[in-house]
């Protein structure tokens, strides 16, 4: 391969490259939140009213639904540099894990808060011990748990190890999460959560939603690397080219 | 407007999740910036201990 992959994985190398990227990420973020929440107030209004019991709450959808994917698939980028970590012994890998949990976590709250607050007028009551509602809540305290491992333990490399291991075993919890609403029998799993249907949602919510998701999945990646900048800095705080620009930033 | 804002009197629950994602999006890049801060000057505070021990 003419590109050299490893050359990235040096936090050295890296950290500059993610601080000149975190200012593209944060316009991204605020352009696709303009035009996604525009889009779900403004261009979806026909939705109420006639024959479709739905009233206002169902723009809640717009930060639901997005934030809920961001809870599992943030889970899935935390497990994939947990693992690479382990396998290829690199510590950006694990830093990179490090970074992305806080947000992952603040969305997986989010994505239930979200459903409590739709919960309420739609289904009667903010919270069920639902298949979907429970592994989810399941999930939020998975990356509760990856962060307190990791911090509990002093040794930073054994801390790495153990949190990846931890949070390994916990991308169970995804495919659970997915399938969750697919219960095949009511009598068997009392399932109050919908099943969704990309392909039946009307156009324009569709979009916003698609849209506000992009928009939260670049907010994602400017808070981690703007966390992985900091846990870098650091872990990496010996070094002389943390030092150097210790230096300079003294200088200006 | 104030129609936009009672959301057909549904207010307190589409606002009470906009509410909180907005709350704390905005805490966390504030704790992100307070961490980065806090950081600097830390490490700064060492590094100058550690070039000043030097010399003496």
């Amino acid at each position: 391969m003419a590109l050299n992959w490893f050359k990235f994985a040096s936090p050295a190398s890296f950290y500059p490259i993610a601080g000149r990227l975190v200012p593209v990420f944060w316009v991204l973020t605020l352009a696709l939140l303009a035009v996604g929440l525009y889009w779900g107030f403004f261009q979806t209004a026909d939705q109420l009213g006639g024959s479709n019991p739905q009233k206002e709450y169902y723009r809640i959808i717009f930060i639901h639904v997005p934030t809920a994917w961001m809870s599992m698939w943030l889970y899935m980028i935390l497990v994939g540099w947990a693992a690479i970590g382990l396998v290829f012994n690199t510590r950006l890998s694990f830093m990179m894990a490090n970074a992305v949990a806080p947000t992952g976590a603040i969305f997986t709250f989010l994505a239930l808060w979200t459903g409590a607050f739709w919960g309420r007028p739609s289904w009667g009551t903010y919270w069920d011990w639902d298949p979907r509602l429970t592994s989810e809540l399941a999930l939020f305290f998975l990356y509760i748990g990856y962060i307190a491992l990791h911090s509990a333990i002093d040794d930073t490399r054994r801390a790495d190890r153990a949190s990846a291991l931890l949070a390994i075993v916990g991308l169970i919890m995804v495919p659970v999460i997915f399938w969750s609403i697919n219960c095949p029998d009511p009598n068997q799993c009392a399932a109050l959560h919908q099943r969704s249907n990309l392909m039946r949602i009307e156009g324009n919510i569709l979009f916003s939603m698609l849209i506000m998701t992009l928009a939260f999945w670049m907010y994602s990646f400017a808070t981690t690397f703007m966390r992985l900048r900091s846990i870098i800095l650091t872990r990496e705080a010996e070094s002389a080219w943390v030092q150097d620009i210790l230096t300079k930033e003294a200088r200006a | 407007m104030s129609e936009f804002f009672s959301q057909g009197g549904f207010a307190f629950f589409v606002w009470g999740a906009y509410g909180m994602v907005a709350a704390l999006l905005v805490i966390e890049i504030l704790q992100l910036r307070a961490q980065r801060r806090t950081l600097l000057a830390r490490l700064g505070r060492l590094s100058r201990m550690r070039d000043t021990g030097a010399t003496e």
